[in-house]
């Protein structure tokens, strides 16, 4: 499995990393490289086995729905690297 | 008597307190000291040599003080910090606060009754959120974040009494087994510091090898408490899936990650275990599975104890002096009274290949939260919002985690779910599946934690799977999310510590803690210190340059 320069540039648009040239071509050789070691469970034969997402079967755990007092507002914004009137203040995301 | 108690221990010097064991002590408590601080501490005085239980007696029955404590470990960093680096942030005032209120409490009429990690000091790897401590997860990228809330870890520990000196240094978001990738800089091993730590706990293993605290928490997705504390030569645990509340822990991969503590001997990881595990409101995943006290049956021997050795976990590319070491250490617990009996783990050869799909698939989810909006590193130079995030995650995460990112949000993205994350998720039922079969014929497990012991600082950074490869023998027990300790079974050739990983039935770590008890009492690698954490050692050597 070899991931091309593309691939990584596409990989990292989805999750929104920048990276430099020189990553995109290291990331894309040990990548392929970890992604090569990965092939021996592509040859395994899972047929009709479940998939195991967590290990103990725990589902839907429930609590009461009691209301009870959240942080104070100033202390949630103590560390927004900016902050206005209240809110986390963060760039334009549509045009003007 | 109290007050004339903590007027000698605010001295924090070790000679002042053998007045205090003559007349500071109620003459009624005198005929119960079977055992006193000189046999305990020797005439080094050094208190950093201390276990958690002998520390615990010591309190109790006022032969030290916390404060006493406080200044002796604080003393260590101060002495070997330089050499070792552990920590990302030392809390020394909070210590000697927390150790000052602890002393008070041990002043009252039953200190007996006081909680059971009164005065201990803990350090505490830099994940677990501490009010209004600094806690980066060992990334640039939460330089200078103040959490507001204590990780639910935190708060019970700081209720059952302990000291907290410092944030451990870590690799990067728990991304690791050197500490290298540390956003801050290396943790050096104390038994040789031109090597690593191991990881990615490995601030929090080094801190409990070099004296510098006498317990640690770390956190182990994938051997990261196991294998730092194998290469450190302390006893580390990984306590079952669910049994620790992960509530205020930086996040890593969630179905993988757990709490767990280190410490000298395995009776002060027992005490760890005892404060912090159980059910908790604020953490779905924890278990509700009641919390047996650990410390009542540690010493009930092996006798009968069914031990299976898989011989998966003897693979190639092992070194021949662990493979002995091991083995000899299975003959140890064989001599006590315990049988072994081969088992086959066929699946976890695999389980390197599917941790290595799962846990960065979970981590590129867990570490989306990393934008620059809530907290944390912001570029606020770029005026559009996805550069801007772009920029911000492109400047403060380091390269593993990166290179996780990537992989993760590859092996989740469309086309590739089903031929990867899938298909891991089933590798992952079977690999739990030998287990479940293993189990049902043996009560506890056998192998080695780290197929080589420590390697130089710099020799597997740039090759992710040389450095992955660290962990093929404690990641199919993340992946089954079955407790596993690790405890130090002897030395190789060149003097480099071997640890035994133990691993046990769900929720069962106190047969883990009893085979383990025992098979340390039959042996005496976890009472031997590098030669940098003794105190006279220390004293000889030049000033760090």
């Amino acid at each position: 499995m070899n991931l091309t320069p593309e691939d990584v540039d596409h990989v990292a648009t989805l999750a929104r990393l920048g990276i430099t040239a020189e990553d995109r071509s290291r990331f894309a050789e040990q990548l392929s490289g970890v992604l090569e070691h990965f092939r021996a469970l592509q040859a395994l034969d899972t047929t009709g086995i479940s998939p195991t997402a967590q290990v103990f079967d725990l589902h839907s755990v429930m609590r009461d729905d009691v209301a009870r007092p959240s942080l104070p507002r100033e202390q949630v914004l103590a560390n927004a690297p900016r902050q206005e009137d209240g809110f986390f203040r963060v760039q334009a995301v549509l045009e003007t | 008597m109290g007050a004339f108690y903590l007027a000698i221990a605010e001295h924090g010097k070790v000679g002042n307190i053998r007045h205090m064991g003559a007349t500071g002590q109620p003459a009624g408590q005198t005929r119960h000291m079977h055992v006193t601080r000189e046999h305990l501490v020797g005439i080094s005085g050094d208190l950093t040599a201390l276990t958690a239980p002998e520390a615990r007696d010591l309190l109790v029955r006022r032969q030290i003080s916390a404060t006493e404590l406080a200044h002796a470990v604080l003393g260590q960093i101060e002495r070997t910090e330089t050499q070792v680096r552990s920590f990302i942030t030392v809390t020394a005032d909070e210590a000697l606060a927390q150790a000052h209120a602890a002393d008070l409490a041990l002043s009252g009429s039953d200190p007996g009754a006081t909680p059971p990690l009164t005065g201990i000091p803990i350090a505490l790897k830099d994940l677990f959120c501490t009010t209004g401590v600094q806690t980066t997860a060992g990334s640039r990228i939460l330089q200078g974040f103040i959490p507001p809330y204590d990780a639910t870890v935190v708060a019970r520990l700081r209720a059952a009494g302990a000291v907290f000196v410092g944030k451990a240094n870590m690799d990067e978001f728990a991304m690791g087994s050197s500490t290298e990738n540390s956003g801050y800089h290396p943790t050096h091993n104390p038994w040789d510091t031109s090597r690593v730590p191991g990881g990615s706990s490995g601030g929090s293993a080094a801190a409990v090898s070099a004296g510098q605290a006498l317990l640690s928490l770390g956190t182990d997705t994938g051997g990261s408490i196991r294998q730092p504390a194998s290469l450190c030569s302390v006893t580390g645990l990984k306590p079952t899936y669910g049994r620790v509340s992960r509530y205020g822990v930086v996040a890593f991969a969630s179905s993988l990650d757990q709490v767990g503590p280190f410490s000298i001997g395995v009776e002060g990881s027992a005490m760890v275990l005892q404060a912090i595990a159980g059910a908790d409101p604020m953490d779905a995943t924890t278990a509700p599975v009641a919390v047996p006290d650990y410390r009542s049956t540690i010493r009930d021997g092996v006798k009968g104890l069914r031990i299976g050795v898989p011989a998966e976990y003897f693979t190639a590319g092992m070194e021949p002096d662990v493979e002995r070491l091991v083995r000899e250490a299975i003959q140890t617990l064989q001599g006590l009274g315990a049988s072994v009996h081969p088992v086959s783990l066929p699946y976890s050869e695999h389980g390197l290949a599917t941790y290595y799909i799962i846990a960065p698939a979970e981590a590129s989810s867990n570490l989306s939260r990393y934008n620059g909006i809530k907290y944390g590193l912001a570029a606020l130079d770029e005026v559009d919002m996805t550069k801007a995030m772009d920029a911000t995650r492109q400047r403060g995460f380091g390269n593993e985690p990166k290179r996780r990112i990537m992989l993760g949000t590859y092996a989740l993205s469309s086309g590739y779910y089903d031929a990867y994350y899938r298909k891991a998720q089933q590798v992952r039922t079977l690999i739990k599946a030998d287990f479940d079969n293993a189990f049902a014929s043996v009560d506890v497990i056998a192998s080695p934690v780290s197929p080589t012991v420590a390697f130089k600082m710099g020799a597997r950074i740039d090759d992710p799977l040389a450095m992955y490869l660290s962990d093929v023998c404690t990641i199919p027990v993340n992946v089954a999310g079955l407790p596993g300790i690790s405890v130090p079974c002897g030395f190789d050739h060149q003097g480099l510590p071997v640890g035994l990983q133990l691993i046990g039935k769900a929720f069962d770590e106190a047969t883990l803690f009893r085979a383990a008890f025992a098979y340390e009492g039959a042996t005496s690698f976890h009472r031997q210190r590098p030669p940098l954490a003794r105190s006279e050692a220390s004293a000889n050597q030049a000033p760090h340059a």
